[in-house]
């Protein structure tokens, strides 16, 4: 290989490795600039929008999903017969399993004053079925309600839920607001 | 009479709540303190820079392990580091293959903006490989190092095969992208055979998918990577560009084809004499290749227009359609959960098979383009086959080589 050719060579590897180089670096800047943002997104879901289909329980890729029931305390009525807490006919107003809508018995009932009773979800035990957000939401305030947990959420890129979730509630949101919560009206 | 007007306006959204509440919020003689609703944060920002500057710092040691170190053993250490770190530790996500599904949905859709982290992701390999090569795929991925790692007695791969199978990334490539932009789900994510195992969970169907890969692994060097991966594609055409590349022997070339042997990916080509082939025939082909390539295009674009009303079942809004269709025509039985959803927004059916309609239009328009960039792909493949360079000693082929070192070791010239 002569000198000549070897220079010739080079001049052609150049000029291809600077084609490669001016597109990478063009295509780079353009979407740095036309469509890039600081804000990482996490997955969430609006509660306005969920119907409750149980599939946050079975589409999620942990064992046990990350969506978890979240209480909106100041909308709840502290109803002593809650529709989100017992099942539909129940034996008695107690504590009994048979009585229970929530099949992990994650819901903690207490007595608050008379006639009042605090509800709180133990997450450990929710595994986001849903349940209890329909019965709340279909007799009684909709104080419960869906939300992916950002302490569990493994942030896939794409939410296996999301992409089984029929009324499309899953959108992906900004990580420094991750949740949306529901309020009462009057609150705003 | 001004100020009763104001109070009846400003109690008028507190008569419409009092509606939605059925059984409004008590108020607790003794006081008592409502629990706090609980939000815990997202990960921290920090930790994406950190990993954005681990892959970084990944990619130029794998870079100076390959090209300076020529150092098999300084790969296989980087690579079971990489397995650990974005595989296990990190769950596979995001990773740049997953990101060019965000890339394209940043370009289509404006209420998108890709974090600059993930933009970064996509595009650190490809920068190097426009220095350095497929420095990404030898040591830094951990879907690449999962397959490296479990090569036990790989097998050749016949040059027909290897090249027919070798068109299916840039055909999942064009797909992955098509379904992003027109706003189906990102497909790349959902069908990762491997990141079931990083996160030790998932469904079954994903999980025997990707033990399969692994056993097909043991004896076909990396076969996800080189048939499948679609970022694979992208790294493969830059490195083609690449400033410093992987080459096999430090010294003079001895032609004693141990390298060829060594490499599992049959990356490394022979030797071809000049003047074996005939010159005349050469450029005929090559003139009618040439020729054929924008009627391939043309004819597999139809081909890919035609496609289009089938892949755009895959898109929520269309599924929707199709089902509200259904309910209005056979109204009997419960309503499917996708109905009963849709009912609750109170829009009107019209308005949604308008959208569906525009969203069908769109993918067929997207399916011209992605049949005829299949086209090109096979045109130029064709292209590609039919140009035959002289080659004087043993090459590792520029854009197949994965740069896993592995040739060095057994090259007789290397100290």
């Amino acid at each position: 290989m002569g000198e000549e050719q070897r220079k010739k060579l080079n001049r052609r590897e150049f000029l291809r490795f600077g084609a490669g180089a001016g597109i990478a670096a063009a295509g780079g800047v353009y979407l740095a600039a036309a469509h890039a943002g600081a804000d990482r997104t996490v997955w969430q879901i609006d509660p306005d929008k969920c119907i409750q289909c149980g599939n946050c329980k079975t589409e999620c890729v942990l064992a046990t999903s990350a969506v978890k029931c979240v209480h909106a305390f100041a909308m709840c009525g502290y109803c002593e017969l809650c529709t989100g807490f017992f099942e539909p006919q129940p034996n008695s107003l107690n504590e009994g399993a048979e009585n229970q809508l929530c099949p992990t018995g994650a819901i903690k009932r207490s007595f608050v004053e008379d006639p009042y009773y605090e509800y709180i979800i133990d997450e450990e035990l929710c595994n986001g079925c849903a349940k209890c957000v329909k019965g709340c939401s279909s007799f009684g305030n909709g104080s419960l309600f869906l939300q992916v947990r950002h302490n569990l959420c493994l942030n896939c890129n794409q939410c296996s839920i999301a992409a089984a979730c029929p009324s499309r509630a899953f959108r992906r949101v900004p990580a420094d607001h991750p949740y949306l919560l529901k309020h009462r009206e009057t609150e705003g | 009479m001004a100020r009763i007007l104001l109070t009846i306006l400003m109690l008028a959204p507190l008569l419409a709540a009092t509606g939605m509440e059925r059984f409004p919020p008590p108020e607790f003689k003794a006081g008592h303190q409502l629990p706090e609703t609980a939000t815990p944060p997202a990960r921290e920002a920090l930790r994406a820079y950190i990993d954005v500057a681990v892959l970084a710092a990944a990619l130029g040691l794998a870079a100076w392990l390959v090209l300076r170190r020529r150092s098999r053993r300084g790969v296989f250490v980087l690579m079971v580091f990489s397995l650990l770190y974005f595989g296990f530790y990190r769950r596979g996500c995001v990773c740049p293959i997953g990101a060019i599904q965000n890339v394209t949905l940043a370009v289509f859709d404006s209420s998108y903006s890709i974090p600059i982290t993930v933009l970064a992701f996509f595009l650190l390999p490809l920068a190097f490989a426009l220095l350095f090569g497929r420095v990404f795929c030898s040591s830094v991925c951990p879907l690449g190092a999962a397959q490296d790692l479990v090569l036990f007695r790989p097998l050749k791969v016949p040059a027909w095969l290897g090249h027919a199978l070798g068109l299916l990334p840039y055909v999942y490539l064009g797909l992955a992208v098509l379904l992003a932009a027109c706003g189906s789900s990102f497909i790349i994510c959902q069908y990762d055979p491997f990141v079931p195992f990083f996160r030790m969970s998932g469904s079954l169907h994903m999980l025997i998918l990707g033990g399969a890969f692994l056993v097909l692994g043991m004896f076909v060097g990396r076969a996800y990577c080189r048939f499948l991966c679609p970022y694979g594609a992208l790294l493969n055409l830059a490195s083609r560009l690449s400033r410093w590349r992987v080459t096999i022997t430090p010294d003079e070339c001895v032609k004693c084809r141990l390298c060829e042997d060594a490499c599992p990916f049959d990356a490394i080509r022979k030797p071809t004499p000049a003047g074996v082939f005939g010159r005349t025939e050469g450029r005929m082909l090559l003139g009618g290749l040439i020729l054929l390539l924008p009627a391939l295009m043309a004819a597999v674009g139809c081909l890919g227009n035609m496609s289009g009303s089938a892949l755009s079942r895959t898109n929520r809004t269309i599924q929707v359609a199709e089902l509200v269709r259904l309910d209005a025509r056979t109204p009997q039985g419960d309503p499917v959960d996708e109905v009963v959803a849709f009912r609750r927004t109170g829009r009107l059916d019209a308005e949604l098979f308008q959208e569906a309609e525009s969203l069908r239009r769109s993918y067929e328009r997207g399916g011209w383009l992605f049949g005829g960039w299949v086209g090109l792909v096979i045109a130029m493949k064709l292209i590609g086959l039919s140009i035959r360079r002289t080659r004087i000693d043993y090459e590792a082929e520029r854009g197949s080589c994965m740069a896993c070192a592995r040739c060095y070791r057994w090259c007789p010239q290397e100290l």
